[in-house]
């Protein structure tokens, strides 16, 4: 884990690493996409793309919410907030009839844990899991969006405790153990896209279905996101992220989180 | 307006409806999601009596089912999701139970849990999903073989196999079907006849009141039998699924109710806090559960001001503004 504020330089401006992560994240939404979000830095991430570059993406929750505009940041995916003004209120059948939709690209933003080389994820326990040293929430969701949605992005706080060589659990199928294991396993869709970190931003390879990095944040350097990865971690094609623009961030402060409720 | 004995008998008070519906080791099924929505004036008293050994089946509650474990109801829970959104990523009463081994859970998933109630409420013993193939939620049994008689719990988690309509190498998982003994939930209105109607998302309240045997509903109010007629488009459940009804307003205090309060920040804040530490927590338990007899003297500590505060506004159906830090 490094310093919270990422160190800028002179084309960058200062930044929080929750921020830059938002940001990095609501660069993946595309104008018109429908966009399954959890708790966090998910929902930041869809506040902001939908206030700058896609006004038209749909954000649903898993309990039903689906296309509330979110003019107040909630707390939970069952906050009354994302019931406001929505497209339409609903349940979980609904919901996940959209996440499994074969008409719709759903991407879900998920977090966890754990995650390995392949995105796999844990957000059950650490431990064993009939006598866990550390009990989490467990799937929720999680599960059935890394399942059944056209592809998911993950949030992580990079660090060798979280990016590790074996799960504790596997809640989440990612790209399992490689290769095509996904599809053998039954999957005729999804898995994970990209991990966006506190340092940078993580892809898949297109064969081997392992994890590289792809960008590293302004102020971080390829080999301190190896060094905070528990597994071995392809850093060579790594590009610096492109910085936050001032109008980016202001609508992150200002008008999205104001209270800081998830920037902290 | 129609004739308020039109519930034949089922109207009543919290204390009643668990005294009639509630008993040491039943399949409780608790409706709402994480801070919205729990049927808490219900959930408190069943702590107050100290009920104790539920089975508690449930998708993504959060705070009811926080409640029950700290106080000792629970001794079995299948579960996708015990956590409080951004109050609690992880429920701390139910996380600490579960690390000392004080409760058995069995993992599931949100899609899985909603389909289970689903398949018990069209009697069908078992539901295929595609979620979850090549997990541990698949893979690992929590709940130990003994306990799995095939009536109270399922003699096996979940089964996966080919799909038979499918490529044969194309695999679901097949999960058994819930019937809870009873099932608990809070809505917005009740008619005076009995028919129910939840304003926002109802999660899965539908499906679990449909699959189990007996259904309590608390709710804010009780409106006319006419009125809900008006616009049946609106309605949840008919009168004859609801085996009590029982009117209690904030009875989803400190969770959200839609139209009518939001959560509340104060108090999850101050739960969150006095939930880390064993002494606090039965401190809260005197304090919230075992030293007050009615939920009217609760909302008295919660105070008149609190509730002012967070009561939503009629347009949004939430509190704008409110300081939720």
């Amino acid at each position: 884990m490094v310093d919270p504020t990422l160190a800028p330089d002179a084309s960058c401006p200062a930044c929080s690493a929750r921020e830059m992560m938002a940001i990095a994240a609501g660069r993946f939404i595309k104008d018109g996409d429908v966009l399954f979000a959890g708790t966090g830095v998910a929902m930041l991430a869809a506040a902001v793309a939908k206030r700058i570059h896609a006004p038209h993406a749909h954000i649903f929750f898993e309990t039903g919410g689906i296309g509330p505009p979110l003019d107040e940041l909630p707390m939970a995916v069952a906050d009354p907030r994302v019931m406001a003004f929505s497209d339409l209120n609903a349940g979980l059948v609904e919901a996940f009839s959209y996440v499994a939709n074969r008409r719709l690209r759903t991407i879900a933003f998920l977090g966890a844990a754990q995650i390995d080389r392949y995105g796999n994820m844990n957000s059950t326990v650490i431990g064993d899991y009939h006598r866990p040293r550390v009990r989490f929430s467990g799937s929720g969701g999680a599960c059935d969006a890394g399942s059944l949605a056209s592809g998911f992005i993950v949030f992580m706080q990079h660090g060798v405790q979280k990016f590790v060589e074996k799960l504790d659990y596997l809640t989440t199928p990612g790209w399992l153990t490689g290769g095509d294991s996904r599809h053998r396993a039954g999957y005729r869709r999804g898995g994970p896209i990209a991990v966006v970190s506190d340092l940078g931003v993580m892809r898949f390879h297109e064969t081997t279905r392992e994890m590289y990095l792809a960008e590293h944040y302004p102020g971080v350097t390829p080999q301190q996101v190896a060094d905070a990865t528990g597994f071995a971690l392809d850093v060579s094609h790594s590009a610096r992220a492109t910085p936050p623009t001032e109008e980016e961030l202001r609508i992150l402060r200002e008008d999205v989180d104001p209270q800081r409720l998830i920037l902290g | 307006m129609g004739e308020p004995n039109g519930l034949d008998g089922k109207l009543m008070t919290v204390a009643d409806a668990a005294e009639r519906f509630i008993r040491d080791g039943q399949q409780v099924a608790v409706g709402g999601f994480t801070i919205n929505r729990n049927p808490m004036a219900l959930v408190y008293e069943i702590a107050r009596r100290r009920v104790r050994d539920l089975h508690l089946v449930a998708h993504s509650n959060g705070q009811a089912l926080d409640l029950l474990v700290g106080a000792g109801c629970v001794s079995r829970i299948e579960i996708a999701y015990g956590g409080n959104g951004r109050f609690a990523p992880t429920c701390i009463r139910f996380r600490k139970a579960v690390e000392r081994g004080e409760v058995l859970v069995e993992d599931y998933t949100n899609n899985q849990m909603t389909l289970r109630f689903l398949a018990g409420a069209l009697n069908t013993p078992f539901i295929p999903s595609k979620s979850g193939l090549g997990t541990d939620v698949l893979e690992l049994e929590g709940f130990p073989p003994g306990i799995r008689d095939g009536e109270r719990v399922a003699r096996k988690k979940v089964q996966v196999m080919a799909d038979p309509f499918g490529h044969p190498d194309d695999d679901v998982a097949l999960l058994p079907a819930l019937t809870p003994d009873v099932s608990l939930i809070h809505a917005q209105q009740v008619s005076t006849d009995g028919t129910v109607r939840i304003k926002g998302l109802t999660f899965a309240d539908l499906e679990q009141c449909k699959a189990a045997s007996a259904v309590i509903v608390t709710c804010e109010e009780i409106v006319p039998e006419d009125y809900l007629r008006l616009d049946p488009d609106q309605n949840a459940l008919p009168p004859f699924l609801v085996d009590a009804v029982v009117p209690v307003p904030y009875g989803a205090h400190p969770t959200a109710c839609r139209y009518f309060y939001d959560y509340d920040p104060g108090h999850l804040n101050h739960y969150k806090a006095v939930a880390k530490d064993d002494g606090q927590w039965a401190a809260y338990l005197d304090e919230w559960v075992y030293g007050i007899d009615s939920w009217d003297a609760y909302l008295d500590k919660v105070g008149g001001a609190q509730l002012a505060r967070i009561r939503a506004n009629t347009v949004a159906g939430y509190a704008p503004g409110l300081d939720r830090r």
